[in-house]
């Protein structure tokens, strides 16, 4: 008994050194992974005689007046406009592929009929196909339409479960759904629409929050498709609104940019802070479990 | 913003191999058999639709587009089928091509390593934490949902230029820095410090992975005297070979679709003097700066060839050192 105490407390005084090590080197490494964003928020607190090369995150004599002046910094649109585009674009996205993508996920998990292996396989092929090869013949496309310069061509493919990674993501949550169900609710006479309607959507509501999270947010920061398909000030979304910071490059623009840039990352921010735990997950769902 | 995009693929295809179909039940008659069959196709109609009309048309009519002068003005009768012409161009006469292929390839091949050590490492000193570790995961991933944004790349643009912060920092120690953003020598540095800097994704996915290493293995290695780096080489590694390669293709995939960081800290024009004209960048310019949306497409369909082809030496490599515990139990 004592021999036993004593080896215990040996390897417990070596082993809360060795802990006492990797604590400090997790926080050394918290600060690298913090510190820019900690500068942003504290520069754009910052009077201009002090912003443009201060290492420090507090600022001296903070001031809010960065934010109205980065509301208003572009003439005639106030960032007001690109926050509202953006709230459409990334809301419209979140419903359209929260349906079109648990629809399609339906299919692939739950139902037999012909070509569904052949389908799947393609569905898995369009996860690695780089969105910047289809820009070309998809613009040409939308702008015979005439939806250049209008969200369609930022919606529109998403109501028909385009986004793959979805698709797939509600494809492993529905592989979990106990099958017994299914069959259960066939017995009672359920066709397959009410199997869907009754057994499915209700179930599958964890792989719904994750996509519409995951859309909002990959929406809310996409700059490419945006960028390609809203060249009009008006129709700007905050990333592109963003981007008018560059053109100036005086000292003076710098604090409104970092009081934008920071107020352009809070949703993001605070979808983080409501959803962490489920985030994480959504990262780990499935795939890995082998 | 690609960064965390289909974090699954992997994943995906190990999935779809084994999960053969259920036996089915004798009882069934013909007729609900029928009817789920079509009811699979009314299910799957909008995103059939959406793989013919978004993604199937547009690679073939981009195929097309890539052997014409088309740009995006003229009328459809002034388009000249032009051969091979655009492809010889790419090859042998546009100048920032091969800049943009180097340049691409340079900073997959550092950056995508790196973060992938970086978030190993990290997982691997979280893995022993009992306490906090749920704290530190998450402020660890929060880089990997704000990284992509053109926000972060405004910061970065201000840290790393000639009067930023980073100099201020190196100035503490007496040393003089560089106009990094603004200096071909170390543009690109900028940016694979900034792709390093998101390592929280793949590190979740290590996490994750690290648990599902038996610990049973660990206490009959320290039994039979292994040292831990003898522990780590011959136990952690090889369990967790499935996740490294998941993570290695993943993000060498996300890393060649660098787009947003480069334009912004660059401008959109890819320097200085080429230093950070990612392929994606290039693409960008030619259809949508210059309006040549023929050469574009060349461009792009050269593009898609190079990433298929990595993805098929990634899989057909891996099975010489990717190691599956299910295959020898």
């Amino acid at each position: 008994m004592a021999v036993q105490a004593a080896t215990v407390t040996g390897r417990g005084s070596s082993g809360a050194l060795r802990g006492v090590v990797r604590i400090v080197i997790l926080v050394a490494i918290l600060g690298f992974v913090l510190y820019p964003l900690l500068w942003m928020l504290g520069s754009s607190l910052k009077s201009p005689t002090e912003v443009a090369s201060n290492l420090s995150v507090l600022p001296t004599e903070p001031t809010w007046a960065n934010y109205p002046d980065g509301w208003s910094y572009i003439d005639g649109i106030s960032f007001g406009r690109f926050f509202l585009n953006s709230t459409v674009i990334a809301l419209a996205t979140v419903v359209a592929n929260a349906v079109s993508c648990l629809v399609a996920a339906f299919a692939f998990a739950r139902l037999h009929f012909r070509g569904r292996k052949v389908w799947f396989a393609i569905m898995i092929a369009t996860l690695l196909l780089p969105s910047h090869v289809l820009i070309i013949p998809q613009y040409v496309m939308f702008n015979y339409f005439g939806w250049v310069d209008t969200p369609l061509p930022l919606i529109v493919p998403r109501l028909l479960a385009t986004e793959a990674f979805f698709v797939f993501l509600m494809v492993q949550f529905m592989r979990g759904i106990p099958r017994e169900l299914d069959h259960a609710a066939k017995i009672d006479g359920c066709s397959p629409y009410g199997v869907f309607r009754y057994v499915i959507l209700p179930l599958s509501r964890p792989a719904l929050v994750t996509t519409a999270i995951f859309s909002f947010i990959w929406t809310w920061n996409d700059f490419f498709t945006q960028l390609v398909y809203l060249p009009s000030p008006t129709s700007y979304t905050v990333p592109i609104g963003l981007r008018l910071f560059i053109d100036s490059t005086g000292q003076t623009s710098l604090g409104p940019m970092f009081a934008m840039s920071a107020l352009s990352l809070l949703p993001v921010f605070l979808f983080f802070l409501a959803f962490q735990r489920l985030l994480v997950q959504g990262i780990n769902t499935s795939g890995l479990k082998g | 913003m690609a960064l965390t995009t289909a974090h699954q693929s992997a994943g995906a295809e190990a999935n779809s191999a084994t999960s053969g179909r259920p036996a089915r039940k004798p009882r069934e008659s013909g007729r609900l058999r029928r009817q789920e069959g079509r009811a699979g196709y009314v299910f799957l109609s909008p995103w059939l639709l959406g793989l013919m009309a978004i993604t199937a048309f547009p690679m073939l009519f981009s195929l097309y587009l890539s052997f014409t002068n088309y740009d995006v003005l003229a009328s459809w009768d002034q388009v000249e089928w032009v051969g091979l012409d655009n492809y010889q161009r790419m090859f042998t006469e546009d100048p920032s091509y091969w800049h943009a292929v180097r340049v691409t390839l340079t900073y997959a091949l550092i950056a995508v390593p790196l973060k992938l050590a970086a978030a190993l490492g990290v997982a691997l000193l979280l893995n022993r934490e009992r306490r906090g570790v749920g704290l530190f995961r998450s402020l660890f991933y929060l880089p990997s949902l704000l990284g992509g944004s053109v926000a972060l790349a405004l910061v970065w643009r201000a840290m790393f230029s000639g009067d930023g912060a980073f100099n201020d920092l190196l100035s503490l120690f007496g040393i003089e820095g560089a106009p990094w953003v603004n200096d071909p020598t170390w543009a690109l540095e900028t940016l694979m410090v900034l792709a390093v800097w998101q390592f929280g994704a793949p590190m979740v996915i290590f996490l994750a992975g690290l648990k599902q290493v038996p610990t049973d293995l660990y206490e009959a290695a320290a039994v039979d005297g292994a040292g831990k780096f003898r522990q780590f080489w011959n136990i952690t590694l090889p369990m967790l070979s499935p996740v490294i390669f998941f993570n290695l293709v993943l993000e060498t995939i996300n890393g060649f679709q660098g787009f947003t960081s480069a334009f912004v800290i660059s401008n959109g024009t890819g320097g200085p003097v080429y230093s950070t004209l990612l392929y994606t960048l290039h693409i960008y310019n030619e259809g949508f700066t210059e309006f040549r949306m023929g050469y574009a497409s060349a461009l792009s369909w050269v593009f898609l060839i190079a990433i298929g082809l990595i993805t098929v030496v990634f899989f057909s490599t891996g099975r010489f050192w990717v190691h599956y515990s299910d295959g020898e139990n």
